[in-house]
């Protein structure tokens, strides 16, 4: 992976940045010690690490805003961080960079139930949103896997989904407001409780802009009341293509599953070995899960069950009591755990029509040949989000860059048939220099002319997004 | 000008040496006077695209809408958010185009449950002001590769580019409706109602205390879960609820969502966005018609001729948009709401960087 060469001058005043920084924070906020900056050398795409020049912890927006008069003045790059738990390498550092990480701002602002929304700062867990409001019966939609770990902070920056969006939409869809500190220092309030923010739809832009427009404080999100019940049925299939065709027609028939999830046979194989969770021995699973009252359901799944019998399912297993519908999604959830058992992966995340699936899952089995590499299909199928886990050996020399080639043959079949790179994850590093596959260099120049707004001097989350030949003359400006 | 394909739409922008004034069906405009030569974008019509078992439509910005809803129709699907249509309000003619409702970020009733226009839009191409093609997002409903100017178009009223083609996500038609209405509620008791009622667990997908002080409940889904939940919803709110269902449901949620009651009614007409409890003390200092859409959050006001609603705003957060208006009053009202400086300031910077002759719709968003 390409990086930027570090700025010499910013490597060498870092002891006077430094100095200025401790001028505004608390002690415990400015880590330059190289262990403990240590820590935050990556996120989750622990291929690619580097160590910041230092790190920073603010503990309010008026400390947030400190930092970044100084930086901007300084003209030093700020990575902005929350959990750290990015798949795309969208908090990875730079040598002349310093980290922000927002980790201790972890207040819950406002609860209003009659108005359904809540503010928090943004460094509060995604689940701890849902911990907030579900003693009351409501909950926080967006659902990433990651959500027991990952911060809103970064949920908003990379506008994540989850295994529900097939109903309650991705981030950008339940975010109504952010108190966003520009790169200058700036506090700016965007949106609020009320909805569709006059003017320019800038929220709309921010979410999902990786962390390169602003630093996000605060944030008020749309909360739901919790729907009386769930209840998910397993199907079974004896190839990808009539389990693709049976999610086509689920949703075809007027009824919209909370959840469609799909696994292939490798995955289900290494599943139940790692899980037991009682899954058929076939080529393609579903489970879809509905929600509502328990009439409710069993309208809805008599109705789904009935699509399903159409294609002869090997498998056809509607959850009796509430231990089997944990059984049922035990395996789902443990699929990436169990993968990890067998081998070292690379987890991708491509959209493709949903109309498209059985043809590419047939073309990934294909490849996994050539490249000699097997891979493991598990997804939301409703959504045709896909996350093709590839096998490889990490100690094998020329194993990672083979997987990487691989992934990138992948993402490329994804544009191909109409999809796209990243359907949750972000592109940050990881799929930076894939971008030209899907865009035109006109594409990325009105993208890039965003962030020449509200970033000038292109310092915030450098190297991240764009091919950096696409934005070398910005950077350099 | 009217092309017939974006490419030469794309070059008419170039060679603009004036300002441009951008059209769909011109069955939206609020009424700002732009100036320049009209440029029409109804020579790009067509459905490019409709997969019903992946809930997605692709058209040309030209398309008229009723062409898509038709062609939805015969699917059972629809554009979820419940566009509005503006011509009786507005008293205007014309015939409402795909492109005219994104510019327009145009929702309805629904939005409170499954989101304004925006939220269901997955795709744009647009010629900006330079005259050059661009894409964003596409056809599929999960997509975070790069930023998403997608939602930056819908509701920019054509003033960062022209849109040439739009996608949309889909949503089925549920097997049938039902609406609560209620007596007469005060703005006080409407607002704490339609709130219990959105707070409950029965999905109640539009709430709308209308001009005539009812409130209206909708429901919509299989006939067994609106049987329960009907039932379930009036329980949970006591008081007395009339039930209305069928076609009747569907003619009392046209009128909401197309405000008919103010159609043809003298005096100017504003639109305004708060939160649903700051709604009734709004109301009271608004003294004049109104209606009170997603759950309170949506004030629609019939105020008399050069009413400034946004003087009585105040602190309260939230935005006003003069829909319908004189001339007179438009010359001194503009019909966007101003935006604190900060903001104004970045808007400002995205106009200058997509259009930077000042080419498309001058004079409108400020």
């Amino acid at each position: 992976m390409e990086m930027p060469i570090p700025n010499a001058a910013i490597m060498s005043k870092r002891d006077r940045v430094i100095a200025r920084l401790a001028e505004v924070l608390p002690k415990d906020a400015l880590i330059s010690d190289e262990a403990e900056r240590r820590a935050y050398e990556c996120d989750a795409l622990t291929a690619y690490r580097c160590l910041p020049l230092a790190v920073v912890l603010p503990e309010s927006t008026e400390q947030v805003a400190a930092i970044m008069k100084i930086c901007h003045a300084e003209g030093v790059p700020v990575v902005p961080r929350g959990s750290g738990t990015s798949l795309a390498g969208g908090a990875l550092p730079t040598e002349d960079s310093i980290i922000l990480g927002v980790a201790r701002l972890r207040d819950v602002v406002e609860i209003n139930y009659a108005d359904r929304f809540i503010r928090v700062q943004s460094g509060i867990t995604n689940l701890a949103v849902t911990g907030a409001v579900e003693g009351d019966g409501f909950f926080y939609a967006p659902d990433p896997s990651s959500q027991l770990a990952c911060a809103i902070a970064g949920n908003i920056a990379m506008n994540s989904g989850g295994a529900h969006c097939l109903k309650y939409g991705v981030t950008t869809n339940n975010l109504l407001g952010v108190t966003l500190v520009t790169m200058a220092g700036e506090v700016i309030e965007i949106g609020g409780a009320h909805l569709d923010a006059a003017g320019y739809d800038l929220l709309g832009l921010i979410c999902g802009s990786e962390g390169q427009l602003g630093i996000v404080t605060e944030a008020t999100l749309r909360i739901l009341p919790k729907p009386e019940g769930a209840r998910p049925v397993l199907m079974g299939f004896d190839s990808n293509e009539v389990a693709g065709a049976c999610v086509s027609d689920i949703i075809k028939a007027g009824v919209l599953p909370v959840a469609i999830e799909f696994m292939d046979r490798p995955c289900i194989r290494a599943t139940e070995d790692f899980a037991k969770a009682g899954y058929p021995d076939c080529e393609a699973l579903l489970i879809v899960e509905v929600e509502g009252s328990d009439a409710e359901i069993d309208e809805q799944l008599g109705l789904i069950k009935q699509i399903a019998r159409r294609h002869n399912p090997v498998e056809l297993r509607e959850s009796q009591s509430d231990e089997e519908s944990k059984k049922i999604w035990l395996g789902r959830k443990s699929a990436f755990g169990a993968m990890g058992q067998i081998a070292d992966y690379m987890c991708l995340d491509g959209t493709i029509p949903v109309s498209s699936l059985p043809f590419v899952l047939k073309r990934i089995g294909e490849m996994s040949k050539e490249f000699g590499l097997g891979v493991a299909n598990v997804f939301h199928a409703g959504d045709g989000n896909m996350h093709p886990l590839i096998l490889y050996d990490a100690n094998k020399p020329g194993d990672l860059e083979l997987c990487e080639a691989f992934g990138a043959e992948i993402l490329k079949l994804c544009v191909e048939v109409g999809g796209c790179l990243t359907g949750e994850h972000g592109v940050g590093i990881e799929k930076r220099d894939l971008m030209n596959v899907q865009f035109a260099p006109d594409d990325l120049d009105a993208q890039m002319a965003v962030k020449d707004v509200f970033d000038p001097q292109w310092l915030l989350n450098p190297a991240k997004v764009f091919p950096l030949e696409a934005s070398a003359t910005r950077r350099a400006a | 000008m009217r092309p017939a394909t974006e490419t030469e739409l794309a070059e008419i922008v170039r060679a603009a040496s004036g300002p441009l004034r951008i059209r769909g069906g011109g069955t939206r405009s609020l009424g700002a006077a732009t100036t320049g030569a009209l440029l029409e974008t109804g020579g790009l019509s067509g459905i490019s695209l409709y997969e019903p078992g992946a809930l997605t439509l692709v058209a040309g910005a030209g398309t008229p809408l009723a062409e898509v809803e038709a062609a939805l129709a015969a699917e059972n699907q629809r554009l979820p958010f419940e566009p509005m249509d503006m011509r009786a309000l507005l008293g205007v003619e014309g015939i409402p185009t795909v492109g005219g409702m994104v510019a327009a970020n145009a929702s309805g009733p629904r939005r409170i449950a499954v989101g304004a226009c925006r939220d269901s839009l997955i795709g744009v191409r647009f010629v900006d002001g330079q005259g050059r093609i661009v894409k964003n997002g596409g056809r599929v409903m999960k997509n975070v590769t790069g930023y998403d100017l997608v939602k930056l178009m819908a509701g920019s009223w054509g003033t960062l580019g022209v849109l040439t083609e739009c996608s949309f996500k889909l949503l089925p038609v549920p097997e049938m409706q039902a609406t609560l209405v209620s007596a007469a509620m005060t703005p006080d008791a409407a607002v704490a109602c339609m709130s219990d009622a959105l707070g409950t667990a029965y999905e109640v997908n539009a709430a709308t205390r209308d001009t005539e002080g009812r409130v209206c409940l909708r429901l919509e889904g299989f006939s067994e879960q609106i049987r329960y939940r009907k039932a379930a919803l009036a329980e949970a709110l006591g008081g007395d609820w009339q039930l209305v269902e069928g076609a009747d449901s569907q003619a009392l949620w046209r009128d909401i969502r197309d405000v008919t009651a103010f159609a043809g009614q003298p005096g100017d007409v504003w639109r305004i966005s708060v939160k649903p409890s700051d709604a009734a003390a709004l109301v009271a200092k608004i003294a004049a018609p109104v209606q009170m859409d997603w759950g309170g959050g949506l004030i629609w006001a019939l105020v008399p001729e050069g009413t400034d609603l946004r003087a009585k705003l105040g602190p309260i957060a939230g935005h006003a948009t003069l829909v319908r208006a004189s001339d007179p009053t438009r010359t001194r009202l503009p019909a966007f709401h101003p935006e604190p400086a900060p903001i104004a300031a970045l808007a400002q910077g995205l106009r200058a960087k997509f259009d930077p002759r000042g080419v498309l719709n001058p004079g409108l968003m400020g």
